[in-house]
């Protein structure tokens, strides 16, 4: 009887060890992203930062080797996302999932990350609700308040009274005014007026017509990355801005490299918020851009920092817990974890599993025969205010 | 009354031509209980693929309700996601509100649907050809704005949260891997389609398989046409607002995209390619659709609409009925080849 | 002078914009009843070849208009003969999918080639910035475009009135049986036809990238405008083109700034409005 039971025994630990041998072998991630459709570009640079990453740490980590799954939602998907990272998890048999660019992909995801217990990075998706809906989820982007926030009260702090706002009207451009003019308010500063563009809108001049009408100190202007900063900045100079009269504010994809290109010499003045550029005039962030740049013949941009800082989240963990992959080990260890990163220092809140970072205020300069957005001010150590935790 | 004493000594020796037709045609082909149990393949051949699965059943059930409109009618519309969203999000809602039973659920979902499909039908009866396209369009456009705009009860752009479906039966999980939720769209794809095909093999079907070929002549054989496109289209809507509902309840999540422009022109195109007019058309399509998005995503994620185009071209040069009307088109041309009379 | 005149301004130079990208559509589908969801991928073309030229070859904006011209007439004729004749007694429904398989290659190629970002791209100094007059500020790039397609419109009526190839046109618009049955050969006509139509779209992408951007999406973003204006202006007709595109810019500008909660709607609910009055269009016939 023993003997039965030993052999019954030895049979099922093989096979359960065949499974777990198998998944000894690598650790799996699933990246869940947007690689075709109009956020191709956003997925295209998170990937190139987790693949810069590991070129430079090399694909092994703690004796374990990392496999990438690419998995593309194609852009705004939630049941795709949620469907493709159950497959992920489920067929392909991944350990961690990442990627995330939108806030309704990371949502639907973060169910299927709770539920199946498996560790999840966000590197782009900047909701704050996000890190609440699965105990596994940690971010290394930046969220939508850390920064608007950050934005607004530092602009009520250094000269502008009174200021309109503009933002997108749908969920991350509605955050940002929320919490911009709150950040302005509590800075002492005066919101005379706002307005919500159409989301797919080609043409601003209108809308800048009327802000300029108002005679702020300042126009604060949040929207999505793509063709609209090359169209906002077209309005402002067809509608005769003048930087030095009325200031102009917002959020790092209004100054991105593309955006600056398109905009030419109006963009000059433009003072935005992000937490990372690749002007960032740091040794390490140095290095960073010129791997960048032989490797994939472009600049970084904050999303490729979100790529390349979850990566090296995945690793930093994978090292404390020894190779051990499963859920709970691996949050554990990414709970309050703090590095250098080309952005500056930053750390996982072990509380909210939110990013913890340098905020940056820059001004976009002529550097040479170039635009360059040309840090200003820096805030350390921002938590996320949405989370209701205060500096 | 007259005419059923008239019809009755002739029924008893041969049926009057046109039910006889309709039975002939309502009979179940073998072709079509193979495919019914190959439905059930999945489970046991691809047991990781079901989530998959249960979404192209989903999508089934959508393809269907628009060719009861398009195919059998010859309502061109593209903004029929207007009622798969209406659904999803009617799911969704009642669910947030603290009900979360799915088969209720759906039933509430159909009738909430059904009267905005209604509602709408007595618009849409009204065009054809270009401008009915454009008003379906537009409609569909106008309903994607408003519910950006009402984020407070749609949850907006992020998605609405918070949805979480009760056990079907008390018993049935929605589990990571899919068997409920693929058993379930499978059930009420199946359940509806009797249903459809019930609908389609009855004068009525008739009725609006001749609005289709030619609406002027219609009401000159006293078609109450207006009336049969209000029905047909109330019935599409319910259906599709079920299919919406599935969507939601399997996957807890509703965002805007279910009633969104994309998804009308998915739904047009599965339809078309599977093809039109012959029920099995939208099933069809909507899995070699979306297996093939599946797949080519799957190789080439950048790209792979590439190959979906190509797809298309490649459907519409060589199979212009579609995937069925080619199948079609082969078995008579193996019918012809075998059957040749000497 | 009241805002409203700036308003109008603006409406007028996206109205124009649309007019271009628009016309050619409204008479291939007016005269052929070919539905070519790909005519947005003609105006795409003839953004990237303006793009491409003036950045990598360093031309002169002005130069690359022709060539624009020329790309999106060259598509369309090449796309003609290898696919769109055979299809002209197909069903709407199977046009549809080909020239929507059609535009998802498209786009994917300009993925391919050119990356899914935003193409940068930089007008002359004379055409940038805006003059201001009685205290309106005037883009001076709208004026430009208002002045261009303007010009265009009237080359445009001018060879539909005045020329022989016009009366052509019109006759197969009007009814192709017919014309054919004079001696008209209708296949040339539509041939060169939608060439026009092409080339004209590709012009108007050429000049659209410094108002509307470009990148591979460009292609289906703009579709539904396109229809719009085809739709409510009524098919084969440039007169209701024209008509349909400059109310639905100035519908589109005004609604932006004085409603702005409903700027978006406004270009839908006017469709919505005009078609239900008239279901062909304001100038369709039928």
């Amino acid at each position: 009887m023993q003997k039965l039971l030993c052999g019954v025994a030895a049979v099922a630990l093989a096979w359960l060890g065949a499974g777990a041998a198998r998944a000894q072998e690598s650790v799996k991630i699933g990246m869940v992203s947007e690689y075709s459709g109009q956020f191709a570009d956003t997925g295209a640079q998170i990937d190139h930062g987790v693949e810069l990453y590991i070129k430079q740490h090399g694909a092994t980590v703690a004796g374990r080797k990392i496999e990438i799954i690419r998995k593309d939602t194609g852009g705004i998907a939630p049941d795709l996302a949620k469907r493709l990272s159950q497959e992920v998890i489920v067929r392909d048999h991944a350990d961690i999932l990442g990627g995330f660019s939108l806030t309704p992909n990371a949502l639907a995801a973060a169910d299927v990350s709770a539920q199946a217990k498996k560790f999840m990075v966000v590197m782009n998706a900047a909701t704050s609700i996000i890190t609440e809906k699965s105990p596994y989820i940690a971010r290394t982007s930046s969220t939508t308040p850390q920064l608007n926030y950050t934005l607004g009260q530092w602009a009520a702090k250094n000269g502008i009274k009174t200021i309109y706002t503009m933002v997108s009207d749908y969920g991350p451009g509605i955050d940002a005014e929320t919490w911009f003019q709150k950040g302005f308010k509590d800075g002492g500063g005066q919101v005379i007026g706002s307005v919500r563009f159409p989301v797919a809108n080609p043409d601003f001049s209108a809308f800048i017509q009327a802000a300029k009408d108002k005679t702020p100190d300042a126009i604060y202007i949040w929207i999505p990355g793509g063709a609209q900063p090359a169209a906002v900045g077209k309005a402002l100079a067809e509608r005769g801005i003048d930087p030095n009269k009325i200031k102009i504010l917002g959020q790092d994809a209004l100054a991105s490299e593309t955006a600056l290109k398109s905009m030419g010499n109006i963009a000059v003045g433009m003072i935005t918020v992000s937490d990372y550029d690749y002007n960032h005039q740091s040794p390490m962030n140095l290095a960073f851009v010129k791997a960048y740049n032989d490797e994939f013949h472009r600049n970084p941009d904050f999303f490729s920092i979100g790529g390349y800082d979850g990566a090296h989240l995945i690793y930093a963990a994978l090292e404390k817990t020894g190779g051990k992959a499963d859920g709970d080990s691996l949050i554990a260890a990414a709970k309050g974890l703090s590095w250098e990163s080309p952005r500056g220092p930053i750390m996982i809140d072990p509380e909210t599993r939110d990013i913890v970072q340098t905020v940056y205020i820059r001004r976009v300069e002529k550097v040479g025969n170039e635009l360059r957005n040309v840090e200003i001010d820096a805030v350390p150590n921002v938590k996320d205010p949405a989370h209701g935790a205060k500096k | 009354m007259s005419s059923d004493t008239i019809a009755a000594p002739a029924s008893a020796a041969a049926p009057t031509a046109p039910l006889a037709f309709l039975r002939a045609q309502g009979r179940w082909h073998w072709a079509e209980i193979a495919f019914w149990l190959a439905t059930l393949l999945p489970f046991v051949l691809t047991p990781d693929y079901l989530v998959l699965a249960s979404q192209v059943a989903i999508s089934a059930l959508f393809a269907l309700s628009l060719d009861l409109i398009l195919g059998f009618s010859g309502i061109v519309s593209l903004g029929h996601a207007a009622y798969f969203g209406v659904g999803a999000y009617t799911a969704g809602l009642l669910s947030v509100w603290g009900w979360g039973e799915p088969l209720t659920g759906l039933v509430v979902a159909g009738a909430v649907t059904g009267v905005v499909g209604y509602v709408t039908s007595f618009v849409i009866a009204r065009f054809r050809h270009l401008a009915l396209i454009m008003i379906t369009l537009g409609f569909g456009l106008l309903l994607q704005e408003a519910a950006n705009s009402a984020g407070w009860l749609t949850g907006g752009f992020n998605g609405l949260q918070g949805v979480h479906t009760w056990p079907i039966f008390g018993k049935f999980e929605f589990d990571l891997y899919g068997y409920t939720a693929y058993a379930y769209a499978l059930a009420v794809l199946f359940l509806i389609f009797l249903v459809a095909r019930r609908i389609i093999h009855s004068p009525f079907g008739l009725a609006l398989r001749g609005i289709r070929e030619n609406g002027t002549r219609m009401p000159a054989i006293g078609a109450p046409t207006h009336s049969h496109i209000r029905t047909i289209y109330t019935i599409a809507a319910i259906i599709a607002g079920i299919a919406g509902a599935i969507l939601t309840q399997s996957t807890e999540t509703v965002s805007l995209e279910a009633l969104g422009f994309q998804r009308s022109a998915d739904v047009l195109v599965m339809l078309i390619v599977g093809g039109t007019g012959k029920l099995y058309g939208g099933l069809i399509g909507a899995a070699v659709y979306m297996v093939a998005r599946d797949q080519f995503s799957g190789l080439n994620p950048q790209y792979w609409y590439f190959w979906i185009g190509l797809l298309l071209i490649a459907v519409v040069m060589f199979l212009p009925n579609g995937i069925l009307g080619g199948l079609a088109g082969i078995a008579d041309f193996v019918k012809t080849k075998w059957t040749k009379t000497p | 002078m009241p805002p409203v005149f700036g308003v109008l301004f603006d409406g007028v130079a996206y109205g124009m914009l649309l007019f271009l990208m628009s016309v050619g559509l409204s008479v291939t589908l007016g005269m052929m009843n070919f539905v070519n969801l790909a005519h947005c991928s003609f105006a795409m073309l003839g953004g990237y070849v303006t793009v491409t030229l003036m950045n990598a070859l360093h031309w002169p904006f002005f130069a690359t208009l022709p060539a624009a011209f020329i790309a999106g007439a060259a598509a369309s004729v090449v796309l003609e003969r290898i696919f769109f004749r055979r299809f002209y007694n197909a069903s709407e429904l199977n046009q549809c999918v080909l020239t929507i398989g059609i535009v998802f290659v498209s786009v994917a190629a300009a993925a391919y080639i050119y990356g899914t970002d935003q193409q940068p791209m930089q007008l002359p100094s004379y055409l940038q910035g805006s003059i201001t007059f009685l205290g309106l500020d005037f883009a001076i790039y709208r004026l430009f475009l208002i002045v261009a397609a303007a010009l265009i419109t009237i080359l445009l009526v001018v060879t539909l009135e005045w020329t022989r190839f016009g009366a052509q046109v019109r006759a197969a618009v009007n009814n192709q049986r017919m014309a054919r049955g004079l001696g008209i050969d209708v296949d040339t006509l539509f041939a060169i036809t939608f060439a026009l139509g092409g080339g004209l779209a590709g012009l108007g992408g050429g000049l659209a990238i410094a108002m509307l951007g470009l990148d591979p999406s460009f292609a289906l973003t703009y579709l539904i405008y396109v229809l719009i204006v085809v739709s409510v202006g009524g098919l084969g007709s440039i007169a209701g083109s024209f008509v349909a595109a400059m109310l639905l810019g100035v519908a589109d500008m005004a609604g932006k700034y004085y409603v702005p909660a409903f700027g978006s709607v406004l270009i839908y609910l006017v469709m919505l409005v005009v078609i239900m009055w008239r279901p062909s269009g304001l100038f369709g016939r039928r």
